[in-house]
């Protein structure tokens, strides 16, 4: 086998447990529909607080973080923990190598991340009108490397606390102090986007965020196989 | 023929301060049937589990070779086929479905005729299509069967393998251990007589534990 057949089918069987994951999923809604109610709520909740108070488009763009950041926080630790509970973690364990098992995880998670941020974006725009965004290729760039981080920290962390008794608290507690850097490079690109700086004046920030999603992917590879084992 | 070697090194495991078992130097090669025999909670689990490398061991070590090459930790589940009452499989999924997604996750081609002629030989072909949270306990624990076997693996453990099985699911596990373990290596983990009948060479957990830790047992 060549080196390049190799690598294709690592790349099959990450592809082959992201299928399982996904059929999973559209079978159990576990995931869709706790971020779904998620998000529906923090929106509403976050649009009858306003009423008909003027906030500035800096704050909704804020408030638009800490949506996606909490709704995260409900559905992205499905991937480790739903096996833990049912008790499958040993059959993944007799599938796969650890690599495969979390590209295939990170996978499901990059797809959910990106559904989620897009409903959530595109509820935002609709719903809030103070949410202007004056130059969208900047946002949409930060929004694709910030689901990215997103999406890596929150597998590596829900493989770190799955095997926890306090799952769900532990997520969040976890989550936040790996997550804040992101989090606030994200607010600022999302500042500069709304008051209409260009892309190449943005370029520390974009870097900021393209090297943490670097960092925490290599990070994560390197760490799962310990967090794997027992 | 490959020839498969395992060898125990030293191995000793406890939970917290309770010890399990310490100290097990032993070899098992393939064509032959071993056994892991004790009491409930004496830890043939546990061993089993550490021996298929889904657990580690407290200290010590185990070596798979395979023709004198020693497998490397991540390519352990290639070799292996376990059956265990610990393992869960898909509920969500169809039997069928499961089997599938076992194949590809392996990298395997997912062969329907080769799932078909499992499922036959389990007598599951019929039920092929129903979701697993509706099989009962004997029709999962066949299902585990099918998915320990169907890559072919060299190395066989088999925790409790008849538990949940009525005389004739006995009678067809018996029948696979016979027809495996000519050329692979088989382990049975069990307290079940009729299971230990069939292992060459039994290894007794209990027999592994420190003295000491005894002596304050009973004080």
């Amino acid at each position: 086998m060549t080196h390049l057949e190799l690598r294709t089918t690592y790349k099959m069987k990450s592809y082959a447990l992201f299928k399982k994951d996904w059929q999973s999923e559209l079978r159990t809604r576990y995931a869709i529909n706790a971020l779904a109610m998620f998000i529906l709520v923090t929106i509403s909740v976050i649009l009858f607080s306003i009423g008909q108070e003027k906030i500035s488009a800096n704050l909704t763009g804020g408030l638009l973080w800490v949506v996606i950041f909490f709704s995260a926080m409900s559905g992205l630790s499905r991937a480790f923990v739903s096996e833990e509970e049912r008790g499958t973690t040993m059959t993944l364990h007799l599938l796969a190598k650890p690599s495969t098992i979390f590209s295939g995880k990170l996978l499901f998670n990059i797809l959910l991340v990106y559904i989620m941020n897009f409903a959530i974006i595109i509820l935002y725009s609709l719903l809030f009108n103070s949410f202007i965004i004056s130059n969208w290729s900047l946002f949409l760039l930060a929004a694709l490397f910030g689901s990215f981080g997103i999406a890596v920290s929150s597998t590596i962390i829900a493989a770190i606390i799955s095997k926890a008794s306090a799952k769900g608290t532990l997520y969040p507690v976890l989550a936040f102090p790996i997550l804040l850097p992101l989090i606030l490079t994200l607010l600022e690109l999302t500042k500069f986007a709304i008051n209409g700086k260009t892309i190449e004046a943005s370029y520390v920030e974009l870097a900021v965020l393209i090297c943490y999603d670097v960092i925490m992917l290599t990070a994560s590879y390197m760490l799962f196989d310990f967090i794997w084992k027992d | 023929m490959s020839s498969y070697s395992l060898t125990l090194q030293n191995l000793t495991k406890s939970f917290g301060r309770r010890l399990i078992f310490k100290n097990i130097n032993t070899d098992f090669h393939n064509g032959n049937i071993y056994g892991f025999a004790g009491s409930n909670g004496s830890g043939k689990s546990t061993l089993a589990k550490i021996v298929a490398g889904v657990l580690s061991p407290t200290k010590g070590k185990v070596i798979h070779q395979i023709n004198n090459k020693e497998i490397i930790s991540e390519e352990l589940h290639k070799h292996i086929g376990f059956v265990s009452p610990y393992l869960v499989l898909y509920d969500e999924f169809t039997a069928e479905e499961n089997l599938l997604h076992s194949l590809s996750i392996r990298g395997l081609h997912p062969d329907k005729e080769k799932i078909k002629s499992f499922l036959d030989n389990f007598s599951l072909y019929d039920r092929r299509t129903d979701l697993l949270k509706g099989y009962s306990s004997g029709m999962k624990q066949r299902i585990k069967f099918i998915f320990a076997l169907i890559h072919n693996p060299t190395l066989l453990i088999f925790d409790e393998p008849t538990s949940n099985l009525y005389i004739k699911g006995k009678d067809a596990v018996y029948k696979i251990i016979d027809e495996e373990y000519k050329e692979k290596l088989i382990i049975l983990a069990s307290n079940e007589e009729s299971d230990l009948a069939l292992c060459k060479t039994t290894l007794h957990v209990e027999d592994y534990l420190h003295d000491a830790s005894r002596i304050k047992d009973n004080v």
